[in-house]
């Protein structure tokens, strides 16, 4: 597989874009969708290698990530709603409890 | 049956699955659930009693593969013998005497307090029928947990300092040993046993340095829980701030763990070692039964008091078992069981006062005997159990610790630790004076009730034990008989051998090395037969 | 019969339990003392026929082992629930349930209506008891259980009247003194169960196995190592100096304790362990001497003290501490014989005196009460010309005092005499015998003082309390008077079966009973004091009787002094003490010794325990402890401004470190 380049650049940009977005944007949710871009991102480069290499464990451990990725989305998702029930809003800086 | 030590070790946790589904609020439900799923433990526990059989060997075995991850094999392998037989029997019998002391006395968290003192009691089990250094490893941390949880919860004022040095002193000797167990693991790979099985290590031969440095370990940790002096200062903190169950916990099976952790592990692996340091753990033996019966002597709480004294019982063990002979360690075995019953007694009857008054500074108090007889019937009973009084559990033991100490070379730090038979007179006959002669003159006191029924219930067991251990010790003797001899011929002086020039080669295993001369002093042949 | 020995520790115990559990339920005083009284009774029938049978066998076979179970078996070691019959055991057991009995007996009037009867009977049950298991021991254990048994008895009776501070106290004392010497008794049953077991291979604490094999031990060294600490139990038990300080302070139990324990039972097992162990302290020359001196200092020691007590009770405390100094001095000058008699025949007297002096403050009591007067019923100097109003009381009182006194033809001049004599004639302590015997004199004379300035002080004179309690002075009842009599008999006939060979002799050819009774248990102690005593023993008897003349002579002297004091001239022992007031201060408050022990010993003790405690506890261990602590804490302390709380913080530093570490890979 020849262009396995360009799968690699697709997901080096996606994961830039992720991680910019979770360095920059304050609101928890933008940051929780900017997560799951770096994680589809790694998924990308996963299936490709996969594809490359000629051998299933990529796939499988992109099966793990998407399950990670429910569960983290089921708990996180679940967390912000009890979090905007107490504070009236998933602004990341309100979130500074756990701190000296 | 076959695993009935695993039914005795995991019925607790039963229990605890059990109380998940209790509604938190119905408290009398929760105590009746803890009582009942102790007791059943206990009657469980019994024929592991009736069925041992009096010799050296270790029964009730279960070996099983457990966990195979990369170089390391763990295998859950439990067994009884002589030694730990008792202690896991006290652990049973103790268990529904501290549920039941706690049902007018914990109102608040009923539920989880349930659920600690029953995964502790498991915890404490486990680690008596470990035979794998690292299963044994796993319960002597699992107990830590509950414990601390109930200093920290259900404690005194002073309860969060109190569990965290509770905590951390017995962490910091934990880990050091969990790094000598892992180095033993690879030592014994070396050796060619595959797993950490503790008959097979005690047949590894190590050399002397290796020795000292993995004793030094063990022993570290072990002495932390003792507690031995100057390693102590935990204890008496624990001790006030826990409430009265912990302590009897606490003092009755808690602390026996470090002892054991001795008989069982340290000094069997290690037997050159143990011999090198037994002048120095004498000589802080000693010290800590004089220190702390000093230190006792002059305390104005009555919880206080009673948690140094446990530091001065636990001297006359460790005395005991490094006199490395018969008398000595079956005096230290027989000594901890009766300090798990009269020191627990001690904390019982704290306990009874404390819940009547909230105070526990032995000012104010006075004249109780005229308000409270039965109270001060059995009161004096523990104390002279404390003292050691013929005719009671605590002579017995102690009366062997200190002439199987004299017997050994041990003979100077004995007479010191003689002294300590007059010191624990006085600290505890001056408490006892304080608390129930004199005049009835502190008006809070003059409305105090006598023990009711289920108080006089929780002692009678108690007291009986003391009168039978002291007036009747054969069947407790017996059965650790052959099992201590067994010990005492794993830990009798090769060090003779291993010390000497390479031209003696090194013993088979499992030979105890008759023909030494040097054994031959503390072991005389009338012993053998 | 020899095979129901276990019954004689059984019934006291039978009676503890029965009066112990049940007693506060019967509350009828007859009952609960019957009950408590006929168990002793039946100990003391069981010990009669045993006696009788052990007179009818010869000598030799007068010794009997009875294992009752098996009690501590570890090792070597192996320690039954044993008891020993030999002729010693049995006056023991003889003198135990026989007084023990009559005061049993007394107490049921004495103790009548105080509350907490029954405790009272159960715990002087459970005292006999104990005190049979001392004397009935075939082994140092056995006799060690009974040791601490009696020693907490002592402690509990002592502190009967436990709402008084003073009673709480001297229990207290009573026992941890007690303590005091059963550390030494504990060394040395180690040092000889060691030196036995490493050199000969015979483990055994017996008596029996020890004197079978106690030729094998050295004379000196190790044996005077072990019967020094023995005799340290010893001076413990038996209010020798230096430990004799809870025994006049024990007087704080009800009387009839003070006549069983502090006089007749519990403060003779020094006597009787020493007289066990004859065969083992005879062959330590070193330690006779200890215990002949000891012996010998505390008999006029104590005598001295006993001169100016007012309390009735207390004087005849220091008597009894006295009377045990000349056991002791018996003991060490190897008369074990002399000691054992003494110690059977004080028993006689000293518990008729006490129960007297009871039965004088069991009315003084009474009277005053009724008189609603505040004054103190056992002091002195509130009695006398109780005479006429006690006959009974007074006149076995006065045998008793005679007895003591050391009057011929009354047991206290025989046995007494008997150890002044020995210690003159004793081959064992060269030039001290002259000292020895001369102290026991002087304290002879001091004693003869002091009980009869009790006597005339309690009984003659004029009545020193107001005409209105006066009135109410009565003779005791009947419960109270017949253990009187009959120990006052007792008092009077119990020397007649150890008369003195020299008088024996004259009279007839009367022989020493007692002297051949014990013979066989003392024997080998004789055999080994062969060994080194020097010849020369033989002293003629024209001097014994030289001696037993100045003896008497001696206690007249003493009787003199005290009628020329309290009955003649009765402004002078205010005049004596206007004319030395230090001696007399010294004197009245016991040569200050518990003021020194306070000093040099209780107060020390409690300065280094709350310095050890609040010094080295709390502030150099804890302190390292929570100096570790803090140091860790300082450093988080510094390190925690890395946790800002701002995820936005979280992630820029993940980033850049997650930059880092590739730019470490990239371009290295």
């Amino acid at each position: 597989m020849e262009n396995l380049n360009s799968y690699l650049i697709v997901s080096a940009i996606l994961f830039s874009i992720g991680t910019i977005g979770v360095l920059t944007r304050k609101n928890a949710i933008v940051m929780f969708m900017c997560i799951e871009l770096m994680l589809n991102a790694v998924n990308l480069t996963f299936v490709a290698f996969s594809r490359y290499l000629g051998n299933l464990d990529g796939q499988v451990f992109v099966f793990f990530v998407m399950t990670v990725a429910a569960a983290e989305a089921a708990v996180g998702l679940a967390l912000m709603i009890a979090f905007y029930n107490n504070r009236e809003s998933i602004d990341v800086d309100d979130v500074n409890l756990m701190k000296w | 049956m076959s695993n009935l030590l695993s039914l005795t070790t995991f019925l607790p946790v039963l229990g605890v699955l059990l109380l998940l589904f209790v509604p938190k609020d119905s408290k009398s439900v929760l105590r009746g659930v803890a009582l009942a799923v102790t007791a059943v433990t206990f009657v469980v526990s019994l024929p592991i009693l009736t069925g041992f059989q009096t010799n050296a060997e270790f029964q009730f075995v279960e070996n099983m593969p457990w966990i195979a991850a990369g170089p390391f094999v763990m295998r859950y392998n439990i067994g009884v013998d002589g030694i730990s037989l008792w202690l896991v029997i006290l652990t049973t019998f103790i268990m529904p005497i501290a549920v039941l002391s706690t049902f007018t006395a914990v109102e608040e968290k009923v539920k989880e307090y349930m659920i600690c003192l029953l995964l502790l009691e498991t915890g404490m089990l486990g680690a008596f029928i470990s035979l794998d250094l690292f299963l044994f490893y796993i319960f002597w941390e699992v107990m830590l947990i509950p414990m601390y949880f109930m200093i920290g919860i259900w404690g005194g004022k002073n309860r969060i300092y109190a569990a965290v040095k509770f905590f951390v002193y017995t962490m910091v000797g934990s880990l050091l040993m969990l790094v000598a167990l892992i180095f033993l693991y690879f030592k014994g790979l070396e050796a060619g046993i595959p797993d950490f099985g503790l008959l097979q290590l005690f047949n590894l031969k190590l050399d002397l340095s290796t020795q000292i440095w993995l004793f030094m370990a063990f022993a570290f940790a072990f002495a932390i829980k003792v507690p031995m002096f100057p390693l102590h200062t935990w204890l008496p903190d624990a001790h006030t701030e826990a409430p009265t169950a912990g302590s009897v916990i606490l003092a009755a099976i808690l602390l026996k763990m470090g002892t054991y952790g001795y008989v069982r592990f340290a000094m069997p692996l290690f037997p050159e070692a143990a011999h090198k340091f037994a002048p120095v753990i004498a000589t802080l033996a000693v010290i800590g039964i004089v220190y702390a019966s000093l230190v006792a002597m002059m305390q104005e709480d009555v919880k206080k008091l009673v948690a140094y004294s446990s530091v001065a019982h636990l001297g006359f063990v460790m005395l005991g078992v490094f006199a490395f002979n018969q008398q000595g360690i079956t005096g230290g075995m027989l000594q901890m069981l009766n300090h798990g019953v009269s020191t627990g007694a001690l904390f019982l009857i704290v306990g009874f006062i404390y819940e009547r008054r909230h105070t526990r500074l032995i000012t104010d108090f006075g004249g109780l005997s005229k308000q409270m007889p039965v109270f001060a019937t059995i009161f004096m009973i523990v104390t002279f159990s404390s003292i050691g009084l013929p005719g009671t559990n605590g002579f017995v033991g102690e009366f062997l610790v200190l002439i199987g100490a004299f017997e050994s070379e041990l003979r100077w730090w004995t007479i010191v630790a003689t002294s300590g038979v007059i010191l624990s007179a006085v600290y505890m006959l001056w408490v006892f004076q304080r608390v129930m002669f004199g005049e009835l003159d502190n008006p809070k006191n003059q409305k105090l009730l006598d023990l009711n029924a289920r108080e006089v219930g929780i002692m009678v067991p108690l007291i009986a034990l003391i009168f039978f251990m002291g007036l009747y010790p054969k069947p407790f003797i017996d059965k650790m008989d052959p099992a201590i001899k067994k010990l005492v011929s794993q830990v009798r002086p090769v060090s003779m051998t291993a010390q000497a020039p390479a031209a003696i080669p090194v013993m088979p295993a499992g030979h105890p090395g008759m023909e030494i001369p040097a054994a031959e002093q503390n072991l005389p042949a009338g012993n053998a037969h | 019969m020899f095979d129901n020995v276990w019954l004689i520790p059984l019934f006291p115990l039978i009676g503890f339990l029965i009066n112990g559990f049940f007693g506060k339920k019967i509350k009828n005083e007859a009952v609960i003392g019957g009950i408590g009284t006929l168990m002793i009774f039946l100990s003391f029938i069981v010990s009669c026929g045993i006696l009788m049978q052990m007179i009818g066998l010869p000598a030799e076979q007068r010794v009997f082992e009875k294992v009752v179970f098996p009690w501590i078996h570890s090792g070597n070691l192996k320690v039954d629930m044993a008891f020993l019959l030999d002729p010693l055991s049995c006056v023991m057991i003889m003198v135990v349930t026989g007084v023990g009995t009559l005061i049993h007996l007394y107490s049921i009037g004495y103790m009548h209506g105080e509350e907490g009867f029954y405790r009272f009977f159960a715990y002087l049950n459970l005292f006999c008891m104990s005190m049979l298991l001392l004397v009935l021991g075939n082994n140092m254990l056995v006799m060690f259980i009974g040791w601490e048994g009696v020693g907490l008895c002592s402690y509990l009776l002592i502190g009967y009247y436990f709402h008084k501070k003073s009673a709480g106290d001297a229990a207290k004392k009573a026992f941890v003194m007690n303590r005091v010497g059963d550390f030494g008794f504990l060394i040395g049953m180690f040092t000889l169960f060691w030196w036995f077991g490493s050199n000969h291979n015979i483990w055994t604490i017996n008596f029996t196995e020890i004197k079978a094999a106690s030729h094998l031990l050295p004379y000196g060294g190790v044996v005077t190592v072990a019967t020094l600490c023995f005799f340290l139990g010893a001076t413990g038990k038996s209010a020798q100096l230096p430990l004799y300080t809870w025994l006049p302070d024990a007087m704080e139990g009800p009387t009839p304790v003070s006549a069983l324990i502090h006089a007749a039972t519990m403060v003779t097992a020094g006597v009787y362990m020493i007289g066990r162990m004859s065969f083992v302290f005879i062959k330590s020359p070193e330690t006779m001497m200890v215990v002949a001196v000891i012996g010998a200092a505390t008999a006029i020691f104590a005598a001295t003290i006993g001169t100016a007590q007012n309390d009735i009770k207390r004087v005849l405390a220091y008597s009894t501490v006295s009377q045990l100094g000349f056991m002791f001095l018996a003991m060490g000058v190897g008369a074990f014989t002399a000691g054992i008699f003494h110690l059977m025949t004080h028993a006689f007297f000293k518990a008729c005196l006490f129960l007297g002096s009871g039965s004088v403050i069991h009315s003084m009591h009474h009277a005053l009460h009724h008189a609603h007067s505040h004054d103190d019923a056992q002091d002195m100097r509130n009695m006398g010309g109780l005479k006429s109003a006690m006959p009974i009381t007074f006149i076995t009182f006065l045998v008793s005092t005679i007895a003591i006194a050391g009057i011929p033809g009354f047991s206290g001049f025989f046995s007494k005499d008997e150890i002044l004599w020995q210690a003159f004639s004793n081959p064992f302590h060269g030039q001290l015998n002259m000292v020895l015997w001369g102290v026991g004199a002087i304290a002879a004379c001091f004693t003869a003082f002091y009980m009869f300035r009790l006597v005339f002080m309690t009984f003659f004179g004029e009545c020193r309390i107001t005409p209105k309690a006066k009135g109410h002075l009565h003779e005791s009842p009947l419960v109270i008077t017949i253990p009187l009599m009959v120990l006052g008999l007792l008092a009077v006939v119990g020397g007649y079966i150890g008369l003195p060979k020299l008088i024996g002799d004259m009279l007839g050819g009367i022989p020493n009973y007692f002297e051949h009774w014990l013979e066989p248990v003392f024997a080998q102690a004789h055999e080994y004091s062969t060994q080194y005593a020097h010849a020369g023993g033989h002293h003629s008897h024209s001097l014994e009787w030289g001696l037993m003349g100045l003896s008497v002579v001696i206690a007249l002297i003493g009787i003199t002094i005290a009628f020329t004091l309290y009955i003649k001239n009765t402004e002078l022992p205010g005049k004596f003490t206007a004319t030395f007031p230090a001696l007399h201060r010294a004197v009245y408050n016991k040569w200050y010794m518990d003021e020194l022990y306070d000093f040099a010993i209780v107060n020390p003790c409690k300065a280094l325990g709350r310095f050890l405690w609040k010094g080295f506890d709390v502030v150099v261990i804890d302190g390292i402890v929570n100096g570790v602590a803090n140091v860790v804490l300082g450093f988080s302390g510094i390190f925690r401004f890395i946790q800002s709380g701002l995820i936005g913080n979280y992630a820029w530093s993940m980033a850049f470190g997650v930059v880092v570490i590739l730019g470490y890979y990239v371009f290295k």
